[in-house]
C-alpha cells in the first residue's frame, strides 16, 4: 500500500450528483451532519428537480448537493466545487461547469454505458471517459455498481435493492478522504433500518466498503484534513431552515403559553414545516392538513378566534390563494402568523428552484387597503429568529405577520449556535377578562397604545361580540358604512403596522465601514453571498458596505439614514426589482437594481463583478 | 356549564343590530326558532359560536347575541372547523346558504362532512342568489330564467341531501321555514346529534324566488307533496293520510292505502343508510306525473362515528402521554451537538 499524503486545507467544496432516485440528497445530508460534528463552519445547497422520479438517466433528472466546510467562516455553498462526484453521466454534464479546473471528479463508470449516455443526448464517441475532454481534472473512475453488487453477493437481497447503496460507498469513500466521522452515519442507518435486518447491514457493508476502498487502493494520493473553524465559543448543532422555521414556532409557542395551530396543504418547498411540526404533538402542536390552501388559512383564522398562536404556512401559488382570507384576518384583528417559503415563479414556475418574488405579493397582494407586517429570514438559522419573532409580532400587536423564507435557506443547512429557553424573549398574551351583567358593554375594538384591540375568545362570560369581514365600527365593531369611519379604520389599520417599528431594532451595517461609496443593500437568502462578496470588495480596496434588511415592513426607523451615508445604494435580488421599488418610494434614494431570475442563488463572484461594474 | 345557570330567553339570544332582511323573507322564522331552541339547552350564551359566510343567510350571526364571525365567501365551514378543533367544549353553527355552500364553498362542504366535527350546519336553501340580486344558484331547477340566464339556466341542481350523504355526513336532515315546530325540532336534532349535523331549510326568497317551494309549505297542498318521515313509523302521505310507499326490493313504489295496508310499508329507520340514501333521491320535479312526495325530517344519524374534534384532541393528548410534556431546550438541541471553546 502506497502511504498516501495528509494535506490541511482551509476549505473545500463538494458536489454529489446522482440521479434523484440516487440517494443524494441523503447523502449530502449525512455528510454535512458528519462534518458539522467535526467542528467546520458550512453552508449547503440541495438543488434537485420537482419530479420525485425524473425519467432515469436524463439530464432533468439529476438531483445534486453541494456542501462548503472549512476552517474559517463560511457563508454560501460556494460558487464553484473541488469535488464533483457524479454518478452517471447526466450527473457529470449538468454540473461540470461549476466545477474548478484541476478539480477532483469521482465518476461511477456504470453511469457511462451506452444507455446513460444516450439518455443524456451524448454521442458515443464522446464518452467523456474516453474522448479526453476531461484531460483538465483529477477524474478518479470507479465501477461503484459493480463493487456495491460484490460486496453485497452473499446479502440475500435482490439487485435492485442492493443497487440503492450505492450511495453509501460513496459517502464512505468520501468520509475517508476528507477524515470525517463515521459513527453518526453508522447510527443513522441502524435507526433507519431497523426493522429491516438485511438492509441495515448491507448499507453499513457498503458504507465501509467506501472507506476501506481509499484506505487500500491506490487511486487517492491525498487525504485532506480541514482544522475546525474559529467560531464563537458555544454549544452548536447543524440546522436547516425549514427546520428552524417549525421550532421557531413552536418556541413562540411555550414563551407565550398558547398552542400552536398550523393550518396547512401540501406544496413544495414549505411541507417539511409541516412535517416537522406534525412530530411535536407533545408540545401540544396541533396541525392540520386541510382539503386546500384557503381552508388552510381559514381554519387557522377560526383556531386564532379560538385563541390559539394560529399560523398558516405555503409556497406562492398557495398565498395566491390565501389571500382574500389574509384580508379576513386584517379587518379581524386577529393574531396571524403567515409562513411563504418562495419558490421560482409565477403561477406553478419551478418549485424546487428558489426566488425572492413574493415580496410584493407580501406588501400588496390583497384588494382593498391590507397592510401586514412582512419578515424575511436571511439564512437557514435565521428562520428561527425570525419565526419566533414573527408570532410575538402577530400575538402582542393582534396582527397578521408575513414570515418570509425561500427554498435556498428552507432546505440549506448551517451550524447554529442555538439559544436556550431562558434566552428568548417573553410574548406577553393576555384575553379580555370576563364581564358581569352591571358592568360597562363590552368594546371589541377599543384600542391599546399599540392601536391593538382586545383578545376575546369565545367561552367568556360577558363577552359575546362579532366579528367579521365587513367595515367595522371603531370601538364598538358593529357594522358601518360611515364614509368617515372607512377612511379611519384603513388608517388606522396602516398605523398599526407603522407602530411595530417601535419595537425592533434599528438596521445594522454587517459588514464594512458605517458610510462609504456603495451599500449592497440585500434581503432574505441572499445574506452569505452578499456577504462574501462584501468581504473580497473590501479585501481588493473597495469602499463597500452590506446590510440585510429583516423587517421590511414596517422597515427600522433608521433605514433611511442608513441608506444616505453611503454614495450608490445597489440592491440585489433574485427578482426582477421589487425591494429596490419600495425603497425609492419610501426613501427617495436612487438605489440601482441589481436581479438574477434563474431559479438558483447568487455567486460571490457575480455579486463582486457587477459591484466593480458599477463602480468603477 | 355551570349546573345554576338561570334560564335564558329567546330574547337574551338577540343582539341589538336591527335585523335588515327583506320583509317577509324566510331567514327571520329561521332566526326565531334558533333562538327559541337555544335556551333550552342549558348552556350558558358565552359557550355559543355562530359563524358564518357570504350571503343573505350569512347576515345571521350579527343579530345573535352569542360569540359570531361572518367571515368569507364559501369558507365559514372551514374557519369552523379550526376553531371547533382547538376549542372543542363550544358549540360551534355554521350558517351557509345553497350559494355559500354549495357552489363557492362547495369543497369546504364535503370535507366539513367526511371529517365529521361535532359542529352544526344550517343551510339556508331558496335556490337563488339574494345578496348579489337573482342569479341561478346550484340548487336552482334546470331552466331557471333569471338575470344571468334569461334564456333559462342549462345547469343541472345539486340535490344537497344526496350530496351530503355522499360525504357520508353523519346527521341528515330537511326542513322548512314555514313550519315552525319541524324546524325546530331539527335544529334540536342537529344540537343532540354528536358529530356534524347537516340540516337543509327550505327557505323563501320572496324578492327573487318567491313561491319556489310553495307546493310543499302551502297548506293546500303540504301534504299530499311532502313526506314527514317519523323514525320507526311507516312512510305515509296525502290530503287524508291515503298513500304510503313501500319497497319493492329496492325499488320504492307508492301505494294507495285503501287498497293496500299499512303494514306493508317502508317503515322509516333513520339509521339505515342505504334507506336513507334512496330517500334522498325522491327529489322529482312536483309537477311531474308519478312523482315521489319530497321528504322532510331525518333521514339518516349515525352517532357512534368519533368526531373530528376528538380524533384531532385525542392524539395531541396521546403523544404528551406517551412522548411526556415538550422539552425545549432538548428539541432545540436536537440528538447531535459540539461545542466550540
Amino acid at each position: 500500500m502506497t502511504a498516501t499524503t495528509d494535506k490541511e486545507v482551509g476549505s473545500v467544496v463538494i458536489r454529489f450528483a446522482g440521479d434523484s432516485g440516487d440517494g443524494m440528497q441523503l447523502t449530502g445530508t449525512q455528510f454535512t451532519n458528519a462534518t458539522a460534528l467535526h467542528g467546520n463552519d458550512l453552508a449547503t445547497f440541495p438543488d434537485f428537480p420537482a419530479e420525485i422520479r425524473a425519467p432515469l438517466g436524463t439530464l432533468a433528472g439529476v438531483s445534486g448537493f453541494q456542501i462548503h466546510f472549512g476552517s474559517t467562516k463560511i457563508n454560501t455553498p460556494g460558487d464553484e466545487s473541488d469535488v464533483l462526484v457524479a454518478m452517471n453521466v447526466a450527473a457529470l454534464k449538468v454540473n461540470i461547469k461549476n466545477l474548478k479546473k484541476g478539480g477532483v471528479i469521482i465518476l461511477n463508470t456504470d453511469g457511462f454505458d451506452a444507455k446513460n449516455l444516450r439518455l443524456a443526448n451524448v454521442p458515443e464517441a464522446q464518452n467523456p471517459l474516453t474522448d479526453g475532454s476531461l484531460a483538465d481534472y483529477d477524474v478518479k473512475t470507479i465501477d461503484v455498481t459493480k463493487i456495491t453488487r460484490a460486496a453485497l453477493a452473499d446479502s440475500g437481497l435482490g439487485t435492485k435493492e442492493i443497487d440503492r447503496c450505492k450511495n453509501m460507498f460513496v459517502l464512505g469513500l468520501v468520509y475517508w478522504m476528507y477524515h470525517r466521522p463515521i459513527e453518526n452515519t453508522l447510527e443513522f442507518i441502524k435507526a433507519k433500518f431497523k426493522k429491516n435486518e438485511a438492509v441495515m447491514q448491507a448499507n453499513l457493508k457498503v458504507l465501509n466498503a467506501g472507506w476501506n476502498y481509499g484506505e487500500t487502493t491506490e487511486m487517492f494520493a491525498n487525504r485532506y484534513t480541514v482544522a475546525a473553524a474559529k467560531m464563537e465559543p458555544g454549544i452548536y448543532r447543524g440546522i436547516m431552515g425549514n427546520q428552524a422555521a417549525a421550532f421557531g414556532l413552536i418556541a413562540a409557542s411555550v414563551k407565550s403559553g398558547l398552542p400552536v395551530f398550523y393550518g396547512t396543504y401540501p406544496i413544495t418547498p414549505a411541507s417539511d414545516i409541516l412535517h416537522e411540526l406534525s412530530k411535536y404533538k407533545n408540545f401540544g402542536i396541533k396541525t392540520f392538513q386541510a382539503e386546500d390552501e384557503i381552508a388552510g388559512i381559514c381554519a387557522a383564522i377560526g383556531a386564532a378566534f379560538g385563541g390559539h398562536l394560529a399560523i398558516t404556512g405555503s409556497s406562492g401559488p398557495g398565498i395566491a390563494l390565501k389571500g382574500e382570507a389574509i384580508g379576513l384576518a386584517t379587518m379581524l384583528e386577529l393574531p396571524l402568523v403567515i409562513v411563504n417559503v418562495q419558490r421560482a415563479g409565477p403561477s406553478t414556475g419551478m418549485p424546487t428552484k428558489t426566488e425572492q418574488a413574493d415580496l410584493m405579493q407580501a406588501m400588496f397582494g390583497r384588494n382593498g387597503e391590507c397592510p401586514v407586517v412582512v419578515l424575511a429570514a436571511q439564512s437557514p438559522s435565521d428562520c428561527f429568529t425570525l419565526a419566533f419573532e414573527a408570532c410575538k409580532i402577530a400575538l402582542e400587536h393582534m396582527i397578521p405577520v408575513f414570515f418570509l423564507s425561500d427554498g435556498y435557506i428552507a432546505n440549506g443547512a448551517e451550524p447554529w449556535k442555538y439559544p436556550s429557553t431562558a434566552d428568548l424573549a417573553d410574548i406577553k398574551v393576555s384575553f379580555a377578562a370576563a364581564r358581569e351583567a352591571g358592568d360597562e358593554p363590552f368594546m371589541p375594538y377599543l384600542r391599546d397604545e399599540k392601536l391593538s384591540r382586545p383578545w376575546a375568545v369565545p367561552g367568556t362570560k360577558g363577552l359575546e361580540h362579532r366579528i367579521g369581514g365587513i367595515e367595522k365600527q371603531n370601538i364598538t365593531g358593529n357594522i358601518s358604512y360611515d364614509a368617515a369611519n372607512h377612511e379611519i379604520m384603513t388608517h388606522l389599520r396602516q398605523e398599526k403596522v407603522d407602530k411595530v417599528a417601535d419595537f425592533i431594532s434599528d438596521q445594522t451595517i454587517d459588514t464594512g465601514e458605517e458610510s462609504g461609496d456603495l451599500l449592497i443593500l440585500g434581503w432574505g437568502g441572499t445574506y452569505g453571498a452578499l456577504k462574501t462578496a462584501t468581504n473580497i470588495l473590501i479585501e481588493e480596496g473597495y469602499k463597500v458596505s452590506h446590510t440585510q434588511v429583516r423587517y421590511i415592513n414596517p422597515f427600522p426607523k433608521n433605514l433611511g439614514d442608513l441608506l444616505k451615508r453611503f454614495k450608490k445604494v445597489v440592491v440585489p435580488e433574485l427578482n426582477n426589482g421589487q425591494l429596490v421599488k419600495i425603497i425609492r418610494d419610501k426613501y427617495f434614494v436612487d438605489a440601482i437594481p441589481y436581479n438574477k431570475i434563474q431559479g438558483q442563488p447568487f455567486m460571490s463572484n457575480e455579486v463582486v463583478a457587477r459591484i466593480k461594474q458599477i463602480l468603477d | 356549564m355551570t349546573a345554576t345557570i338561570e334560564k335564558l330567553t329567546p330574547k337574551d339570544f338577540a343582539s341589538n343590530q336591527e335585523v335588515r332582511w327583506c320583509p317577509g323573507c324566510g331567514d327571520y322564522s329561521i332566526l326565531k326558532q334558533v333562538q327559541t331552541v337555544l335556551p333550552d339547552l342549558g348552556r350558558p350564551k358565552e359557550e355559543f359560536v355562530f359563524i358564518s359566510g357570504i350571503g343573505c343567510s350569512s347576515r345571521f350571526p350579527y343579530y345573535m347575541d352569542t360569540f359570531g364571525m361572518h367571515s368569507i365567501h364559501g369558507r365559514a365551514t372551514a374557519v369552523a372547523t379550526g376553531l371547533k378543533a382547538t376549542r372543542p367544549e363550544l358549540s360551534v353553527w355554521i350558517i351557509s346558504g345553497d350559494g355559500d355552500s354549495m357552489s363557492i364553498g362547495g369543497n369546504h362542504f364535503i370535507h366539513l362532512l367526511r371529517r365529521n366535527p361535532d359542529v352544526n350546519l344550517l343551510v339556508f336553501n331558496n335556490q337563488i342568489y339574494g345578496l348579489t340580486k337573482g342569479q341561478y344558484s346550484p340548487t336552482s331547477e334546470q331552466g331557471k330564467v333569471t338575470k344571468s340566464t334569461p334564456m333559462g339556466s342549462i345547469d343541472y341542481p345539486f340535490n344537497p341531501i344526496a350530496l351530503s350523504l355522499g360525504a357520508d355526513a353523519t346527521f341528515v336532515a330537511r326542513t322548512m321555514d314555514r313550519d315552525p315546530k319541524h324546524q325546530q325540532a331539527m335544529i334540536r336534532r342537529a344540537y343532540d346529534h354528536k358529530g356534524t349535523s347537516l340540516v337543509e331549510i327550505y327557505q323563501n326568497c320572496n324578492v327573487f324566488n318567491d313561491g319556489a317551494f310553495e307546493v310543499f309549505t302551502e297548506k293546500s297542498s303540504k301534504k299530499e307533496q311532502t313526506l314527514m318521515m317519523e323514525h320507526g313509523k311507516p312512510l305515509v302521505f296525502g290530503e287524508n293520510a291515503d298513500k304510503g310507499i313501500k319497497l319493492d326490493g329496492f325499488k320504492p313504489i307508492i301505494v294507495d292505502l285503501n287498497d293496500s295496508s299499512v303494514s306493508d310499508l317502508w317503515v322509516h329507520d333513520e339509521t339505515d343508510l342505504v334507506k336513507a340514501t334512496i330517500l334522498s333521491r325522491f327529489y322529482d320535479d312536483p309537477s311531474d306525473e308519478n312523482h315521489f312526495p319530497r321528504p322532510f325530517g331525518v333521514f339518516y344519524v349515525n352517532g357512534k362515528k368519533a368526531t373530528f374534534d376528538e380524533l384531532f384532541n385525542a392524539q395531541i393528548a396521546y403523544a404528551k402521554e406517551k412522548m411526556g410534556a415538550g422539552d425545549l431546550d432538548k428539541l432545540i438541541a436536537g440528538k447531535e451537538t459540539w461545542i466550540v471553546n
